[in-house]
């Protein structure tokens, strides 16, 4: 689910200016600053020759045909045809100089922030929802390189543009280009300013429009719930207000457009209207030629759009500027340097927790720590059953071990080496893990298990055992068996298919250290013996840690630990915590969790059995 | 937002990047064919019992559902029918509009050829008139460009209003079996990217779109009028355009498509990684994803690339055509004005002209671009909106008979001749009768597959029975109104989700006008109350934000204080226990024995323990009933169920 208001997840970075900002992109378009560079030269040299086309047309009708000279008129054609196919031609070679090497610029930064984000760690992708970090992605990155491709060049080019074609107003006749001067200036005021208050407008739309598409994938998403409790009806009016706003935000959008349309098409054709009715009363006195005139005029039409542009292409620097600073918020995020350590300890000790705390980097700062001092052995080819309340923190203990989150206090070692001294690749080669929720990518059945053992994957006969372990023999009523796509892409498989696959991803690659993460939760009955049959095989040479909810979970480990207010209660077999521990008695068998007699002998009672 | 003035130069924001249908964060239109099968009893496993024999192709694997033809047609004019004197309004303020635009040149040809020797012989009234009336004019194209660009805006944001609240409510209305098959994913993008690709086109292209055609329409005639002949050389440099926006048109299409389908790939891996974050870094993917991205990546370059020079080419020819125009026309037309054939006032107004016609040219290629993925979209939304609801609501509700005083809340459900059969062919569940008195506890037990699933959606409504009834008390489910029904049966399913908001609005959905202190009561009775005040805000926490972190378990358990809100007559549970620790599991069981007592109940659960409070247990399998009994029947039977039984206690301490 994407989060479509970006500030409440992200955290708002000071604003830098605009310049700054840009800056930041220098070591990215450094490769191609040449390019760039002479596109800009390209682009003001195309723009020179359609500034001079009205010059020629000048010398022609003040020339050869005020002459009655048809052999000049074909000199001055000529001279127009040659002007047209070089701008023609200029404009293509500035495009084409750019266009791959800028895609490319796109792509590197891309790269770099998806390497990036995965080094990040995992409390960082807790903060971001994925939609936002997708969004700089794509979104952030397209204005980016946009920017490159034209307000970076344009702005040089239309000022280039600007500043010529004035000069050539201004020789033909100063007080034309006064007059054509005087709404210059406000108009690119105008259109900077416009842009401006459009462009909060139109993020407010964008942030709308978001909004409108969470509601719409959550009614998509929750149509069972909905259906279930007849909720459409609120659904239905919350989606009508939505639009409504985002309706009123176009509608206002719409109506700064018209404002600043109207005095684009307005203000311009005055100045052009005065020009000509000035112009036409000196070429009356003979003050001014007739090629002059419609020189001019023509020249004025061909200023049109550089001028209007300066605004816009500020305004779309400045929403470039917010593109890169969304951008390099990411990137500044520094990755947690990792240790190099490769080490593997000499003598089999198992896991050791030595008074581990932690809490989560964005937990309020009121609230206590989830886990205080955590301390815990088991020994090598041992595995341990880990049973606590819900929310008590079993599995944000069961991440710290491969380090998905860091422990922010105590230490946890590996047959006696410590796991803050190994490199992240090494210790997660050592300690395989399966996840309460089971993600499966999008790819093969065989590669997902496969990716189990690390990137070198496993051959089919450690994916065949692994299935076999984890009872998937469903995987070969597939439509392509082992090679069937699954997960977003492909088949949707049942949250028991998927429980099993994940399962046989953490065993494939016969790990020494596994953690499961309550591995059974949605297998019926039978399924789920038949597969604790299969896994005690595998858990007989390899020390592990087994969140449990139920029983029969439970039956897989040798001894269980018992985890409550962020420290291990106890320590023991089934059978002792049972008797010794009221909280342990509840978990398993319900009942109250006070002392209770009742419970109890009731307990008792099914014990006798 | 560019003005019609622009010139290449002005690349106006690059227009040609800007469509790009597929860069929505909802790639479902990614889907490889043949991705659909999704509900748990998969249609046509096998079974070779379908309708249509052969290889029939399910439409479903499709963006576009099968439609009647003109369906989009239809549609837009359907969306466009209450707005008609709103889009008459605009079109002839724009016709008005435009022609005030283009009445400038006309003006300067004017002035040069008349006005001027008038003034010349002292008479200033022409220029007078010029003056007057190009500035008037001026002020009527912009005056009347501020009011058309708000008419058409109204219409426009009206039209898209209706289209997305007629897609979400259809959506809200297709039953469940249609959702099962069509996939969220793509329900979704029809309902943001396909009309967000509509939006693109009405706000930043069609007016500009038509302004370029009606100007081209005038100045062609404006050209024809001033002089023929030279109109004429201008019309024939329509041909040479008209190709190169034709091929640019068919060699983009496929660059564009390319690139989305790049851009879409990439998209899916990068949120792939990142919502499976946790995987990716325990199974140390780094390393691999990064070699797989950079492929992905590169490809999108390519593509990218490939789509930016596509528009190049057609930039520069289409420059090129205009130019070798613009220069045939400047030689031909001097050649007569100085041969003295033309005048010369004419000769500037053509020029001035021929730069306002082929300005614009370069963005056409884009606003074709834009049109046309609008229209694949229209399209892949009238297919959606042409599907009937196959579970519509009565038309005459009936409603249930009241219930009398001291009786138990819970009301008796009846399976009548009951068959049901995906539309694809496989039956699920063959002919059955089955009755639950008012107030039985009744557990469904049986293999993944076997229509457990299938008999509590019948029981729900989310889908109606192939044949046969359900009965709620006498009534048949499908004259129910909406209201009642859901009054009389709530379903609590697996997948506890949750909807933006706090925890407290989370539960409110079973019952709206539920009061806090009810709210709380429902999650006490449930055990979920510790857990919540225990979160950083409580009941106010927002699910979506910080520190909302809530287990598979407790999702469950906010759903099902939910259903007790709801207060059904008859609670339906699909495996909702199913990540609940035991207190987990005991709270619902008590809560089933007190807050909901003599409520009808069906749970379908893998767990046993449920079974534990059933009045009753069906043994299902291949569709069937198999078992039928109290627990203690069926475990003193020796059948099925006793053999689930004899697991579950050896599962046990």
């Amino acid at each position: 689910m994407t989060s479509p208001t970006s500030d409440t997840t992200a955290p708002d970075s000071p604003h830098r200016s605009t310049v700054h900002s840009l800056v930041r992109l220098w070591p990215y378009v450094r490769p191609v600053r040449v390019r760039l560079a002479v596109s800009a030269v390209v682009a003001v040299a195309a723009s020179c020759m359609s500034l001079f086309i009205p010059l020629v047309l000048k010398w022609m009708v003040d020339g050869p045909v005020q002459d009655r000279d048809p052999g000049g008129v074909w000199l001055g054609g000529g001279l127009v045809l040659l002007l047209g196919l070089l701008e023609a031609g200029l404009f293509g070679v500035r495009r084409w100089l750019v266009a791959r090497p800028l895609a490319g610029v796109e792509a590197a930064m891309r790269k770099d922030l998806y390497e990036h984000l995965q080094r990040l760690p995992v409390d960082f992708h807790d903060r971001w929802a994925s939609g936002q970090l997708l969004s700089r992605a794509t979104m952030d990155l397209q204005i980016l390189r946009m920017f490159l491709a034209f307000p970076l060049v344009f702005l040089v080019v239309n000022g280039a543009t600007i500043l010529i074609g004035f000069a050539i107003l201004f020789t033909q006749a100063w007080l034309l280009g006064l007059v054509l001067l005087a709404p210059a200036v406000p108009l690119m005021i105008l259109c900077s300013y416009f842009e401006t208050s459009y462009a909060l407008a139109a993020r407010r739309a964008q942030d709308q429009a978001g909004d409108l598409a969470t509601l719409v994938e959550e009614s998509v998403l929750g149509i069972r719930i909905i259906k279930a409790f007849g909720r459409h009806r609120s659904q239905a009016n919350a989606f009508r207000r939505q639009t409504r706003e985002l309706w009123d935000t176009e509608i206002h959008k719409a109506r700064l457009l018209s404002n600043i349309w109207a005095v684009i098409m307005t203000l311009p054709e005055i100045a052009i209207g005065a020009a000509l009715v000035i112009g036409s009363l000196q070429v009356a006195d003979h003050k001014l030629s007739a090629g002059t005139l419609v020189a001019f005029l023509s020249t004025a039409l061909a200023l049109r759009w550089p001028v209007e542009s300066i605004g816009f292409l500020l305004a779309m620097s400045n929403e470039s500027a917010t593109a890169a600073d969304r951008y390099f918020e990411v990137r500044d995020t520094p990755v947690v340097s990792d240790t190099d350590g490769t080490g593997a300890g000499a003598r089999p000790d198992g896991i050791r927790l030595e008074g581990v705390r932690f809490r989560y980097p964005d937990a309020p700062p009121h609230t206590a720590e989830l886990l205080r001092g955590i301390d815990l052995h088991i020994r090598p080819g041992e595995t341990m059953a880990l049973v606590g309340a819900t929310g008590c923190g079993k599995t944000s203990l069961t991440a710290l071990l491969p380090r998905l989150h860091r422990a922010t206090g105590g230490r946890i070692t590996l047959d006696g080496v410590d796991t803050a001294e190994l490199s992240g690749d090494r210790l997660r080669e050592l300690v395989a893990v399966a996840f309460e929720e089971p993600t499966l990518f999008s790819a093969s059945v065989r590669e997902n298990v496969a990716m189990g053992a690390g990137p070198a994957g496993a051959g089919e006969e450690d994916v065949r055992r692994a299935l076999a372990v984890a009872q998937c023999d469903f995987v070969d009523a597939l439509p392509q068996g082992l090679d069937t796509q699954v997960g977003e892409q492909g088949l949707s498989l049942s949250g028991g298919q998927r429980q099993r696959l994940a399962l046989a991803r953490a065993v494939v690659g016969r790990p020494q250290f596994l953690v499961l993460d309550d591995p059974l939760s949605a297998l019926d009955v039978h399924t789920e013996a038949l597969v604790e049959a299969a896994l005690r095989e595998v858990l007989r040479d390899t020390t592990a840690l087994v969140v449990a909810h139920r029983p029969s979970t439970v039956m897989l480990a040798d001894r269980v630990a018992l985890l409550a207010d962020g420290r291990i209660a106890a320590v023991g077999s089934h059978a002792d915590l049972l008797r010794d521990s009221a909280e342990y008695r509840y978990l398993m068998s319900g009942g109250t969790p006070e002392h209770d007699d009742d419970a109890l002998s009731a307990l008792e009672g099914s014990d006798a059995r | 937002m560019t003005s019609s003035a622009a010139t290449e130069t002005g690349a106006t924001p690059d227009t040609p990047d800007t469509p790009e249908p597929g860069d929505s964060p909802a790639p479902a239109d990614a889907h490889p064919a043949g991705s659909d099968t999704d509900t748990g009893a998969a249609p046509g496993t096998g079974s070779g019992s379908g309708t249509g024999a052969g290889a029939v192709v399910d439409p479903f694997d499709r963006d576009i559902l099968p439609a009647p033809r003109n369906a989009q047609l239809l549609l837009l004019r359907s969306l466009l029918r209450p707005h008609a004197r709103r889009v008459w309004t605009a079109a002839i303020y724009l016709l008005v509009q435009q022609a005030a635009v283009q009445v400038g040149p006309l003006l300067v040809a004017y002035a040069i050829d008349h006005a001027i020797p008038a003034v010349r012989d002292g008479r200033h009234g022409a220029l007078i008139a010029v003056a007057c009336g190009y500035i008037g004019c001026g002020i009527a194209s912009g005056v009347l460009q501020r009011v058309f660009i708000r008419i058409a805006a109204r219409v426009s944001q009206d039209v898209l209003v209706d289209l997305r609240g007629r897609i979400f409510r259809h959506a809200q209305t297709l039953s469940l079996d249609f959702h099962e098959r069509y996939t969220s994913g793509r329900l979704i993008a029809r309902a943001t990217s396909d009309v967000e690709s509509i939006r693109e086109l009405l706000n930043d292209g069609l007016d500009e779109l038509i302004e370029v055609v009606l100007s081209g329409i005038y100045i062609t005639a404006l050209l024809l009028f001033l002089d023929w002949k030279l109109g004429l050389l201008t019309l024939v440099s329509y041909g040479p355009l008209y190709l190169a926006i034709r091929s640019y048109q068919g060699r983009a299409v496929e660059a564009y498509r390319r690139r989305s389908t790049a851009i879409a790939a990439v998209i899916v891996k990068f949120t792939e990684t990142m919502n499976g974050i946790r995987p990716v870094k325990a199974f140390r993917r780094e390393q691999p994803n990064d070699e797989a991205f950079a492929e992905l990546n590169a490809r999108h370059y390519r593509a990218n690339g490939d789509a930016i020079l596509e528009m190049a080419r057609y930039v520069v020819w289409s420059r090129l055509i205009a130019n070798i125009t613009i220069a045939g026309i400047v030689l031909w037309g001097a050649y007569r004005v100085a041969g003295g054939g033309m005048a010369l006032g004419v000769l500037a107004a053509f020029v001035l002209y021929l730069r306002r016609l082929y300005d614009p040219i370069d963005r056409l290629g884009m606003f074709l671009n834009s049109y046309q993925s609008a229209a694949a979209s229209l399209e892949k939304i009238a297919g959606l909106l042409a599907q009937a609801p196959t579970v519509p609501e009565p038309e005459q509700p009936v409603p249930l008979p009241a219930r009398g005083e001291g009786v138990l809340p819970g009301r008796e459900v009846v399976f009548d001749e009951v068959r049901f059969a995906y539309r694809t062919g496989g039956e699920v569940l063959p002919t059955f009768d089955l009755r639950i008195p008012a107030g039985q506890i009744v557990a469904v037990v049986g293999a993944t597959g076997a229509g457990k699933s299938t008999l509590a959606k019948l029981l729900a409504r989310f889908y109606d029975p192939t044949d046969g009834r359900v009965l709620l008390d006498g009534v048949t489910l499908c004259d129910l109104g909406r209201d009642d029904l859901r009054r009389g049966v709530v379903m609590v399913t697996q997948e506890a989700f949750l909807f933006s908001g706090t925890v407290a609005e989370n539960i409110t959905i079973g019952r709206p006008d539920a009061t806090r202190e009810e709210v709380e009561a429902a999650a006490k009775a449930i055990g979920a109350h510790d857990f919540i005040t225990a979160l950083p805000d409580g009941y106010d926490t927002d699910v979506r934000k910080r520190g909302g972190r809530i287990s598979a378990g407790q999702r469950q358990l906010v759903a099902f204080a939910r259903a007790l809100l709801a207060d059904p007559a008859v609670l339906i549970l699909d495996e909702a226990t199913s990540s609940l620790d035991v207190p987990g599991e005991q709270a619902v069981q008590h809560a089933m024995d007190t807050v909901l007592r003599g409520r009808t109940a069906v749970i379908i659960a893998h767990r046993l323990s449920t079974v534990e409070i059933a009045d009753r247990v069906l043994v299902m399998r291949a569709g069937r009933v198999i078992e039928d009994g109290t627990p203690a029947e069926l475990i003193a039977d020796d059948g099925h169920f006793a053999g689930l039984h004899q697991a579950w206690q050896d599962s046990l301490v």
